[in-house]
């Protein structure tokens, strides 16, 4: 397997127009943050939802991490913005 | 011991009385969170909710005696003045149910995966997280 399933929730599932997508996970794209940059990099809507200013979090596998987590095929990885719960 | 991500209202005198029954425990604290003033839809990330509060509860289980516990989030559409959350804590006094229950709380605004989407006048709009919430987590560390 050479796919991550992305997972998009609240603001940024609807700038994505998705809520999940399986990516092929390119060489060298082995972070979070280089997943972001990955998905930035596609333009159009991507473009301006993971865009350096946007503040977002990420989890893996359902466990939220910080920007600099590994992540490999097969991974569960998901973006959001900051959570509100409560 | 009981995490619920639910669309259902819940009874807070029945979570009590649900965590209450060995004789050892002599405090339950319990906060509950309610709708402000504007109908909202809460939007959660299903599995990763459960296991971010079940971690949260369990890093409260190595700080404080924490004898049983109920954890209660809804999600789905909700009305003004609706329950949102339910955080219950039975210990044997009351300095450990307080603590843990506000500890729990604190860090639930900031660890689970939920978002609000307000419905106001102008539209409906996501609530922005609060740096005041993410203060409110870190003076436990």
């Amino acid at each position: 397997m050479t796919k991550v399933r992305i997972l998009y929730f609240a603001s940024l599932r609807e700038k994505v127009g998705r809520q999940a997508e399986e990516v092929e996970l390119p060489s060298g794209v082995a972070t979070v943050a280089a997943l972001r940059s990955h998905l930035r990099d596609r333009g159009g809507v991507y473009q301006d939802a993971f865009s350096e200013n946007a503040l977002l979090r990420a989890a893996v596998n359902q466990d939220m991490v910080q920007s600099a987590a590994a992540i490999k095929a097969g991974d569960e990885v998901a973006f959001f913005p900051p959570v509100t719960g409560g | 011991m009981k995490v619920s991500v639910q669309k259902e209202d819940f009874d807070l005198g029945i979570e009590v009385k649900a965590i209450s029954n060995d004789p050892r425990i002599g405090a339950v604290a319990s906060f509950i969170g309610l709708v402000r003033d504007v109908e909202m839809t809460l939007e959660h990330y299903p599995g990763m909710t459960e296991r971010a509060i079940a971690n949260i509860v369990e890093e409260a289980k190595g700080r404080w005696q924490v004898m049983d516990f109920t954890v209660i989030h809804r999600y789905g559409a909700l009305k003004p003045n609706d329950q949102i959350v339910l955080v219950a804590v039975a210990s044997g006094h009351r300095g450990d149910a307080f603590a843990a229950c506000e500890f729990i709380m604190d860090y639930l605004k900031t660890q689970a995966p939920f978002w609000k989407k307000e419905q106001a006048a102008g539209g409906a709009r996501w609530v922005e997280a609060k740096a005041s919430d993410d203060q409110a987590a870190e003076r436990w560390k």
